[in-house]
């Protein structure tokens, strides 16, 4: 399932997408929670990074068994340094910059690429316990 | 283990030509004498294969009533699965017969204990058939022997299997019990930690927890951790989440029970221990927790 | 979404009932402000029973609200955060540290009622 995400009001559509197919696959209440939050985080990113971007919902197989797949893609500027983005207590919004450090922990795989003017995409899954 | 495995090979094939035997007396030829033998004799090797077994003083959890009714099962399986030569039946009568005697503390030497002896009763009773006969005997037993083997290891990993499954379901089991949360009076709540904490029983904890707060309406949480003996910085970083997501509720959480260990993990993964609740012992977290919820403290009743 | 605020004695309830965007939320911000220096309020509860998601910027929109209210001397509750929520919420690191917190609507009421009874306030949890 994509969605295209250009405002805050995407990110609350896309957050309750990714729930429903959290419990439709299975996974718990908290761990729906999880995802949604991390989808929440993600989207708010591409809106305010980049403006407009689309995340993709996917349900995947892996060894252990089922999973959902969370990718993240913008054309923005992109992050330079992507390690500093990643440690906690950094964001180059001024924010309190837990985005990609706590989107990280709230899910079990997480892969980033990103560099200036490439954009970005970030992708991460969540496995059935 | 390379030995067996060349017995085998071999024993699949006719054994005749080497030996300059007639073609007819293969390996399958032998094993349905070794067969007729066994259910001839049936009676008599069964009762002395039970003999052994309590002397040898395995599966003492059972009565010689049960042994010997179990062992009929046994033979007879395992004498069909030298006729047969399939082994299904014996692997679904040995996870059977697992399934009913690991609850009685049965243990995996005793099941391969009692295999190796009907082993070791058969071939003992193959000697003293074919004693006068050194050549024959020894083909009967190059042919018995693989299959034998065959049947041993099919019992004993039936039985491994099954007992780890056991192992994995009361596993699941302790994981439940072993995070009680303890409703000691209104609106408080302990949750007395034992054992060897891994992130994925961490994770439940914490998850109990909360919905027990919400469910009782605690205010006040006391966390005992004396019986945690060690504590890594990943799980540690789980405890101080865990009181955490507890304030964000709307309760309070005491931890009681830090060892000097577990103090300087928590100083080396960042935590202000000034902002955590800590106090002594359980007995006096539950004091203080009264005073918090404005009890007048006295002895718990 | 508008958040509707009740005014209940010296207090203010703000009872989120749905998933709010951002901008509901700053809308929320600015409300509970105006309010609050409107009718001289004590204290402030905010309901967030019904919020499914409570992501860096819902955390930090609510610090906000506490810390600006807490310039007029007046308290903010957040209540009714769901265990799953909370779960998530310290993953990510938020703890609304230094804002007082409450099971629901009825404990955050009697948090404020027994501040300000007492005068000097008793410490909440």
């Amino acid at each position: 399932m994509d969605i295209r995400v250009t405002s805050d009001k995407d990110v609350v559509h896309a957050r309750q997408q990714g729930r429903a197919l959290a419990i439709e696959l299975g996974f718990s209440a908290s761990d729906a929670t999880l995802i949604a939050t991390a989808i929440s985080e993600l989207t708010r990113n591409i809106v305010t990074y980049a403006g407009s971007g689309v995340v993709s919902l996917r349900r995947v197989t892996g060894p252990t068994g089922l999973g959902l797949t969370i990718e993240a893609v913008d054309q923005g500027p992109g992050i330079a340094d992507i390690d500093r983005a990643l440690r906690d207590g950094y964001s180059s919004s001024g924010g309190l910059g837990l985005g990609l450090p706590g989107v990280r922990r709230l899910m079990d795989d997480f892969r980033i690429e990103s560099g200036p003017g490439r954009g970005t995409s970030v992708t991460v899954t969540k496995w059935h316990r | 283990m390379a030995k067996d495995k060349q017995e085998s090979r071999e024993a699949t094939q006719p054994v005749g030509d080497a030996a300059g035997l007639p073609r007819s007396d293969t390996t399958a030829a032998l094993l349905r004498e070794l067969v007729a033998h066994l259910r001839q004799n049936r009676n008599l090797l069964r009762e002395e294969w039970v003999v052994r077994i309590v002397e040898a003083r395995l599966l003492t959890a059972m009565t010689r009533e049960e042994i010997f009714a179990e062992a009929t099962s046994v033979y007879d399986s395992y004498v069909e699965a030298l006729e047969t030569g399939t082994f299904e039946a014996l692997q679904a009568y040995a996870r059977n017969l697992s399934e009913r005697i690991i609850p009685r503390g049965v243990e995996t030497h005793e099941v391969v204990g009692i295999v190796l002896l009907l082993r070791d009763v058969l071939a003992r009773s193959l000697f003293a058939k074919y004693q006068a006969d050194f050549e024959k005997l020894n083909r009967i037993l190059d042919a018995y022997e693989p299959a034998a083997n065959r049947i041993a290891n099919t019992v004993a990993v039936g039985f491994v299997q099954e007992r780890e499954r056991v192992i994995r379901q009361q596993q699941e089991a302790i994981r439940e019990l072993s995070t009680p949360v303890l409703q000691v009076r209104e609106r408080l709540l302990i949750l007395p930690i034992i054992g060897v904490i891994d992130p994925q029983r961490a994770r439940q904890l914490t998850e109990q927890l909360l919905r027990g707060i919400r469910t009782n309406r605690a205010k006040v949480v006391v966390i005992d951790i004396t019986g945690v003996a060690a504590m890594d910085a990943t799980v540690a970083n789980h405890l101080v989440q865990t009181v955490e997501a507890s304030r964000l509720l709307g309760a309070t959480v005491i931890v009681t029970g830090l060892s000097p260990e577990i103090a300087q993990t928590l100083v080396t993964i960042g935590v202000d221990l000034g902002k955590m609740n800590t106090v002594g012992d359980l007995q006096g977290g539950i004091e203080q927790a009264e005073r918090l919820l404005g009890y007048k403290v006295g002895p718990l009743g | 979404m508008q958040v509707p605020i009740l005014k209940q004695g010296p207090f203010l309830i703000a009872t989120i009932q749905a998933a709010l965007t951002d901008a509901d939320l700053e809308q929320l911000r600015s409300a509970l402000l105006e309010r609050v220096v409107r009718f001289r309020s004590l204290g402030v509860i905010v309901d967030v029973t019904a919020m499914d998601v409570m992501d860096s910027y819902a955390s930090r929109i609510l610090l906000q609200i506490s810390h600006m209210i807490r310039l007029r001397g007046t308290e903010t509750v957040i209540v009714g955060i769901q265990p799953e929520v909370a779960f998530a919420m310290v993953q990510l690191g938020l703890t609304l540290e230094d804002v007082p917190t409450a099971l629901d609507l009825e404990e955050g009421l009697a948090h404020l009622q027994q501040k300000f009874a007492t005068g000097s306030g008793a410490p909440g949890p």
